[in-house]
């Protein structure tokens, strides 16, 4: 479905709680997308890293519950590190999963990996779940 | 013979006990002594990116706080996702009294608090400033001078600016490395592109994309091996080569070493501190060329 502008999605709290929970300035973002060039998983994405943050600036909230991908983003900061506006994405990515994450909603069912999950490193195991369940 | 406190973390205790085994092995073939850290915790493997949200950062505090009742002010890990979340916490929780007050307080059945004061610093680094290179070139008994290596970075290590051990865009201590061990160095331009972490649990295919594109690009560039400095790329780049030939039939494998492995080797220390039976790509015929 269409997204309709207006001026309450422009305004809203779900904005603010980003900027609240990620430290950063969404507005700061000039759309330039070094984030998007440099970003090596973006192949996988639904949405660009750069098209996420714009869709935070509009308040479009539908669509950044429905794409993969803050879910896809690893934080490797490679994004950050370039950005020329010096905004840290891997924050912003981080909070958007946790508004999702802070609802009771996990993403990843860790047991339907459990036949795999031995022969992974535990560091992979306690990361994923950090980063995908509430 | 210098000593450090070491945090092992998680993994050097089960799929990584190759990189640990051979780190201790090398640390005392290079006169520093590698003291392991008492009653330590899981780091929590990933630093928390909310700003709120404290809590997750008390692991890191109390190994910091292990530090500290040990009389010292630093210690040293191997595991590069360790050293990015101890040291990111570390810098939040020791530049802010506001936190670590809100931390300590939470902490109460601990005899002390902690008082802002503890550093980590990696492996890598000791290796470069307080070994240098060339003091390990000099002890390098058995120099790899038949192997053309490539470093694998990752992104831990190197991101963000702030707890970076070298340059993020162009680093070289990996490299540096490897020339002192009389190896040639295979230069290509995937070093520091993620592997895709722990995407590995549940987005494989992804992981497999990556892998093959890091590691088809390293042999590309006449690459006879890749060496990396953190187990979860390890598993992703070495393990992963098994379902990136299912999916690639003309794919051809490489083996992945722990920079310790390669060191031992070069060090001329006994073949089986490498524990190479942990690595998945066989490295027996590596180690034999090394020996001609």
């Amino acid at each position: 479905m269409a997204f309709k502008l207006s001026k309450e999605s422009v305004r809203s709290d779900f904005i603010k709680k980003i900027e609240e929970l990620s430290g950063e300035e969404i507005s700061a973002c000039y759309h330039c997308g070094k984030c998007s060039a440099g970003c090596p998983s973006a192949m996988a994405m639904d949405l660009l890293p750069n098209q996420i943050i714009r869709a935070i600036q509009l308040g479009d909230i539908e669509t950044l519950k429905t794409s993969n991908t803050p879910w896809i983003c690893a934080s490797c900061f490679t994004c950050y590190v370039r950005c020329p506006r010096g905004i840290d994405l891997c924050s912003i990515m981080e909070a958007v999963r946790q508004m999702t994450l802070r609802t009771n909603k996990d993403h990843i069912d860790i047991k339907k990996y459990t036949g795999e999950l031995a022969n992974l490193p535990p560091i992979a195991v306690v990361s994923a779940l950090r980063k995908m369940s509430s | 013979m210098k000593e450090i406190i070491y945090y092992p973390g998680c993994t050097l205790k089960n799929t990584a006990k190759n990189f640990e085994d051979s780190a201790i092995a090398c640390s005392e073939a290079l006169d520093f002594k590698l003291h392991e850290l008492k009653d330590w915790y899981c780091c929590g493997t990933v630093y928390s990116l909310t700003s709120d949200d404290l809590m997750h950062h008390i692991a890191t505090v109390r190994n910091l706080l292990r530090v500290q009742e040990e009389g010292q002010a630093r210690f040293t890990t191997l595991c590069s996702m360790c050293y990015n979340t101890i040291k990111r916490s570390s810098k939040r929780i020791n530049e802010n009294e506001n936190d670590r007050e809100t931390l300590n307080s939470f902490m109460d059945e601990e005899e002390n608090n902690y008082e802002g004061k503890v550093d980590i610093i990696h492996y890598l680094q000791i290796l470069r400033d307080e070994i240098g290179f060339d003091i390990i070139k000099e002890k390098v008994k058995k120099p790899l001078k038949n192997l053309k290596l490539a470093p694998y970075y990752g992104c831990l290590l190197l991101r963000p600016n702030e707890v970076a051990i070298d340059d993020p865009d162009s680093p070289s201590i990996l490299e540096d490395l490897i020339a002192a061990m009389g190896a040639e160095v295979a230069y290509y331009p995937f070093k520091n592109e993620c592997c895709g972490a722990y995407e590995t649990v549940a987005e494989v295919d992804l992981v497999v994309e990556r892998a093959h594109n890091i590691i088809g690009n390293a042999k590309r560039n006449n690459a006879d091996a890749i060496l990396v400095s953190c187990p979860l790329c390890a598993f992703n780049l070495d393990n992963r080569q098994k379902e990136v030939l299912e999916k690639y039939p003309d794919f051809e494998g490489i083996p992945v070493l722990y920079f310790t492995q390669a060191l031992a080797l070069a060090l001329g220390l006994d073949p089986d501190v490498c524990r190479f039976d942990l690595n998945y790509q066989p490295v027996e015929d590596l180690v034999r060329g090394i020996k001609q």
